[in-house]
């Protein structure tokens, strides 16, 4: 695996929905971007960018109206636990317990009791998740269901996460001690991860790469290298200075959308 | 010392024992017919009847639990019980695969629907002529008219539970690697239960007005029946027993659903929850 390999490959994606009005927009504009294995992605934009339809076509929940995408070669048809996804919304089966949501995943796959087991105890350890293990999602705070929904994730050993906004919902200290927990898995299990956000400052914070998109038709605008060791300090000269630096091409999209708003959301063209 | 239990407890019962009071002296005042209204103490005289055993205790013919339990009250909610058990399991047991492809298919929905809202508004009643001509009299078209009750209610909530199903569970569960048959089973299903089960507790209630009615009509057993026949000897007294009985068992059943509900929907905060 050489360092330049695209491990995931987008090839000319472009998203076209029809609103009720049979309004076409246009989600996603040939959209070309390649990610290599084991790098650490963000994709930036203010909403309506279309940075969550591209992750969705990743996961392969809907199929993009023309291009490719393709993982290690292969092409997205379906969703798969080869591409791990975590929620802004958690999406915990709230029927089962903290356990069982997150052996869900190995258990349809018929792994054995034995193994389940082991992985269970690994995860619950690593994710503080131990004194939790019988409780269902409506008991755990914001920060905890999303442990559970990564821990979730990890059981299934996906070497891709695709992350959709997880950390938006919590407040600033528990998104904090999630996102260096997040960098800690990521480099302790050598995962790809494509990590949506709308925070600047959450991008600078964890990415290896930006990628900043446009808002309708969602294009890439800029791409943008972070080469700052970690632990990365947010009041740091070097972080301030690429903070700023993104944040003047997000602005411009975010006064794009506020223009679009104002003049009505129905006219969207 | 009053608890506040019993304090909390206590305006609640002010108005049936007012209720009860007028009652009283309205009955012994003789202005109303005992044949038309009887005092509470005579219902009351006469539940207590009505559940006892009606011969004296003999060790040589039966134990002393089976004597006990050989009252006319006890038989009577004893028939109407087993036909509502009868009739509801089998309506839930029709309804409920029907509901699930359903709601989980957009052809099989188109297929049926039609039919069922069809027959959907038609009265469970309704059916009592065509249940005796087709089944005759006794426990057969008694359940008959039961399993439409419950039919009914179970199917339409579990169509709708099946379809409010929150995508993102669907989405959550396809990229955890799961076929169809994992969905149905194992997310559809419980995500849909809350409907469900909200459904099985309204074709409960229906099918126990149905119980009634058909013990009236098409069945000599039950306490449908029982407060049928005491109306032909004019037994005021037995009538309003009977009810008294009637709301209990109904209050028994619905208790009974509603823990059972509690109990398994135990993980459900309500329908804001994710």
């Amino acid at each position: 695996m050489s360092f330049a390999t695209p491990y995931i490959n987008i090839r000319g994606v472009s998203q076209i929905f029809r609103s009720e009005h049979q309004k076409e927009v246009i989600a996603l504009d040939n959209i070309n971007l390649n990610v290599r294995r084991g790098e650490f992605l963000c994709l930036l934009g203010p909403s309506g960018c279309g940075k969550s339809t591209l992750l969705n076509a990743i996961a392969g929940f809907t199929l993009p109206s023309a291009g490719s995408i393709t993982v290690d070669g292969r092409a997205i048809h379906a969703p798969g636990p080869d591409r791990g996804m975590v929620f802004q919304e958690y999406a915990l089966f709230p029927w089962m317990t903290v356990e069982k949501n997150i052996s869900f995943g190995l258990e349809i796959q018929g792994a054995t009791k034995t193994a389940i087991r082991e992985k269970l105890d690994m995860l619950l350890t690593m994710l503080q998740l131990r004194d939790f293990r019988e409780r269902y999602p409506k008991d755990l705070s914001g920060g905890m269901r999303q442990r559970v929904a990564i821990a979730r994730v990890l059981a299934l050993d996906s070497p891709i996460m695709l992350m959709d906004e997880p950390f938006g919902a919590l407040d600033a200290l528990t998104r904090h001690n999630l996102q260096d927990e997040l960098l800690r898995i990521w480099a302790e299990f050598k995962k790809t991860i494509v990590f949506v956000t709308h925070s600047i400052e959450e991008s600078v914070y964890l990415a290896d790469r930006t990628v900043v998109m446009t808002y309708r038709p969602g294009t890439i605008k800029q791409e943008v290298h972070i080469v700052l060791p970690r632990p990365r300090d947010p009041a740091s000269i070097e972080f301030n200075r690429i903070e700023t630096e993104l944040a003047q091409w997000v602005m411009e999209e975010q006064y794009r959308h506020q223009q679009d708003e104002i003049k009505g959301s129905g006219k969207t063209h | 010392m009053k608890s506040p239990k019993l304090l909390t407890w206590l305006p609640g019962a002010i108005v049936p024992c007012v209720l009860l009071a007028v009652w009283q002296a309205v009955a012994v005042s003789g202005i109303v017919s005992p044949l038309i209204l009887p005092s509470p103490l005579a219902v009351a005289k006469k539940w207590i009847e009505y559940l006892s055993p009606y011969e004296p205790f003999d060790p040589r013919r039966s134990g002393y639990l089976a004597w006990l339990i050989s009252g006319e009250l006890l038989h009577d909610a004893y028939a109407s019980l087993r036909r509502v058990v009868s009739g509801f399991v089998i309506g839930a047991v029709l309804a409920l695969p029907l509901g699930l492809f359903m709601g989980a298919s957009e052809q099989v929905y188109k297929l049926f629907n039609p039919l069922v809202q069809l027959l959907r508004p038609i009265p469970p009643i309704a059916f009592i002529p065509l249940a005796i001509l087709w089944f005759g009299l006794g426990d057969p078209p008694a359940i008959f008219l039961i399993t439409i009750g419950a039919f009914f209610p179970i199917l339409m909530n579990t169509i709708a539970g099946v379809r409010h199903v929150d995508a993102i569970y669907i989405r959550a569960a396809e990229s955890l690697g799961a076929n169809r048959w994992v969905l149905f089973r194992r997310i559809m299903l419980p995500a849909a239960s809350p409907y469900i089960l909200a459904g099985a507790r309204i074709g409960m209630g229906t099918a126990f007005i149905v119980v009634i009615v058909a013990e009236m009509i098409a069945v000599n057993s039950g306490l449908g029946y029982r407060i049928l026949e005491a109306r032909e000897f004019f037994w005021s007294d037995k009538i309003i027993a009977g009810m008294i009985t009637i709301g209990l068992l109904g209050l028994a059943i619905d208790t009974g659903m509603s823990q059972l509900n509690n109990w398994l929907l135990k993980w459900h905060r309500g329908l804001e929850q994710r």
